[in-house]
């Protein structure tokens, strides 16, 4: 089987696919990528369906060394990438050689990048999915981050006639993918160190002091350095409860805005617990969940609530663009 | 049924809110709905989760037609309120109790003497106290495999203690107030350790890897470290 053999592995680079959905009534946690939109394109680049896994880089990228030639795609935070030192695009496929080393260099914006190579990572899924959840240390390789000397086994290449399409290059060669014109479509702006996401009120507002939607969206939030992939704690006006912060451990989802006694939000990320017990004030659209996934502490994080109307139509908006351009070139 | 609030949260889940309290009634409704909900089978419906007076369904936004999703729960709470309110209906969890082994001796329960002394009893009575009833697997969580179990007797509902241990070793069992439960793998926790079983909540190796589901029915019995040992070597 084909490998991809790990140089460097960067900061906190793992494998990533949708997730691992259908456990989280046992305890099992979703995992998946950061920034879904970002990790969705890089398999549409590849020529992969949306479960194939890919890899997340954050903020310091690998240093990696295919062994068969690859079409591959980096989409997310904007890295400078070369293969073999020669500069490649992000946002556009293109071809790895055998033997060839793909490089992230210096790292422009953004917090996290996506690797998508022509078939996608084959580690053997846990509970039917690839995905790295990192607490409980379950799927990607060893339920933990790439280290130096790690071989990434590759599923069979997806589409064998895509790289044939590329008819002008010679075998083996690296390079642009010369095949059909493909326009990647940007539907998440990279932050330049602040992002504005819109979020949807509750489930549990009404356990809020009423002023608390108004102040969490009168100035920024700052993530803290004490955030991962499960969280980011942010640090900024504080929000009163309106009486006891403590509930039930309830069920949590993705984006939602916990907030602690001491009134300081808490947004949940891709590997949340299942369940939690501090209210959520309000929970970020699922339109907006890639934008804040390429966010690093340091950076600010500004909300403004929508309605469930504008929330899915940005939804539809980003599938749009997805489905036009899985549909083909243009 | 009364008291029932559906709510949004965010555009990808709905959470279904019962009457706010650990109640083995409350809990067998909770875990009923997710059942019907679970074997409806709507399409996008990625996640029911049963909590103990709450039920959250996770669904794709673009696929799940969320107003046919509302009148089905709508539906089945109007419909099935009596599950709630008469409690005829047979338990949904398997009736007869799981039977948890727990060594209470020593290192395998650094919190046992805390227990007794905020019970004012004696290390062997707390254990009597711990063994003595069947507890309700209310829902999982925390991390995967981890069940929520109650209800603890009074006397020995210790809070959680007030700085987390940095590493809770796999099969501890603990108490929390009027819950008790089990970590499933190593890690960070706040629970009282009482003891620790050998028996593991969650193995990837066996066909069905979670040992517990919600609505189950537990019991505890106090093993010496040697049948410990023996249960360990015996897996």
């Amino acid at each position: 089987m084909a490998s991809l053999r790990v140089i460097t592995p960067g900061m906190l680079t793992t494998i990533q696919d949708l997730g691992r959905w259908g456990w989280q009534s046992r305890g099992v946690s979703v995992a998946g990528p950061m920034d879904p939109q970002s990790h969705r394109l890089a398999n549409t680049l590849a020529g992969n369906g949306a479960d194939a896994a890919t890899i997340e880089i954050t903020l310091v990228g690998p240093e990696v060394e295919f062994d068969d030639e690859r079409i591959a795609a980096v989409t997310g935070a904007d890295f400078e990438v070369t293969v073999d030192g020669r500069a490649m695009p992000i946002n556009a496929p293109f071809v790895v050689g055998g033997g060839a080393v793909l490089q992230f260099g210096r790292h422009r914006r953004g917090a996290r990048a996506y690797l998508a190579i022509a078939g996608g990572i084959a580690v053997p899924p846990v509970l039917n999915s690839r995905s790295t959840h990192l607490p409980s240390a379950m799927g990607g390789l060893e339920g933990r981050p790439l280290r130096a000397g790690d071989r990434l086994p590759l599923e069979k290449r997806g589409r064998e006639s895509f790289l044939g399409a590329s008819s002008s290059r010679k075998s083996g060669e690296t390079g642009l993918f010369a095949g059909p014109k493909m326009t990647p479509v940007p539907f998440s702006w990279l932050p330049a160190g602040h992002a504005t996401v819109r979020i949807l009120p509750g489930p549990q507002l009404d356990r809020f002091a009423p002023e608390a939607l108004d102040v969490l969206q009168s100035a920024p939030y700052v993530v803290d350095a004490a955030s991962n992939r499960m969280g980011f704690r942010l640090r900024g006006p504080m929000l009163r409860h309106a009486s006891d912060a403590e509930m039930l451990s309830d069920a949590t989802t993705l984006g939602a805005l916990q907030v602690p006694a001491a009134g300081h939000p808490i947004l949940l990320m891709a590997d949340r617990q299942t369940t939690g017990g501090y209210p959520s004030i309000a929970t970020v659209i699922s339109a907006d969940i890639g934008l804040a996934g390429q966010l690093a502490p340091g950076d600010s994080i500004s909300f403004v609530v929508a309605t469930i109307g504008e929330a899915m139509a940005a939804l539809i908006a980003q599938e749009r663009a997805l489905m036009a351009f899985e549909a083909g070139p243009r | 049924m009364n008291a029932v609030r559906i709510v949004r949260a965010g555009d990808a889940a709905l959470i279904v809110e019962l009457e706010n309290r650990i109640d083995p009634a409350v809990n067998e409704t909770a875990v009923a709905l997710a059942k019907a909900i679970q074997a409806g089978a709507l399409p996008g419906v990625r996640d029911v989760v049963p909590t103990y007076r709450s039920v959250a369904i996770h669904f794709e936004p673009l696929r799940t037609d969320y107003d046919e999703l509302r009148a089905r729960v709508e539906a089945w709470c109007a419909g099935d309120g009596s599950v709630h309110q008469s409690g005829t209906r047979p338990p949904y969890g398997d009736p007869s109790p799981v039977r948890v082994p727990v060594c209470y001796a020593g290192a395998f329960g650094p919190d046992l003497a805390d227990v007794a002394a905020f019970a004012e009893v004696s290390e062997a009575e707390a254990v009597r106290l711990h063994t003595s009833r069947i507890y309700r697997v209310f829902m999982l969580g925390f991390m995967p495999g981890f069940p929520y179990m109650g209800i603890v007797d009074e006397r020995i509902a210790a809070p959680r203690l007030s700085t987390p241990r940095a590493r809770v070793a796999a099969g501890s069992v603990g108490i929390a107030g009027r819950q008790t439960g089990i970590y499933p793998i190593s890690t960070p926790g706040g629970w009282r350790v009482i003891g620790r079983t050998p028996l593991k909540p969650f193995d990837l190796s066996r066909r069905e890897p979670v040992l517990f589901n919600p609505g189950d029915a537990v019991e505890f019995y106090a093993i010496d470290p040697g049948e410990y040992a023996r249960f360990e070597s015996t897996r």
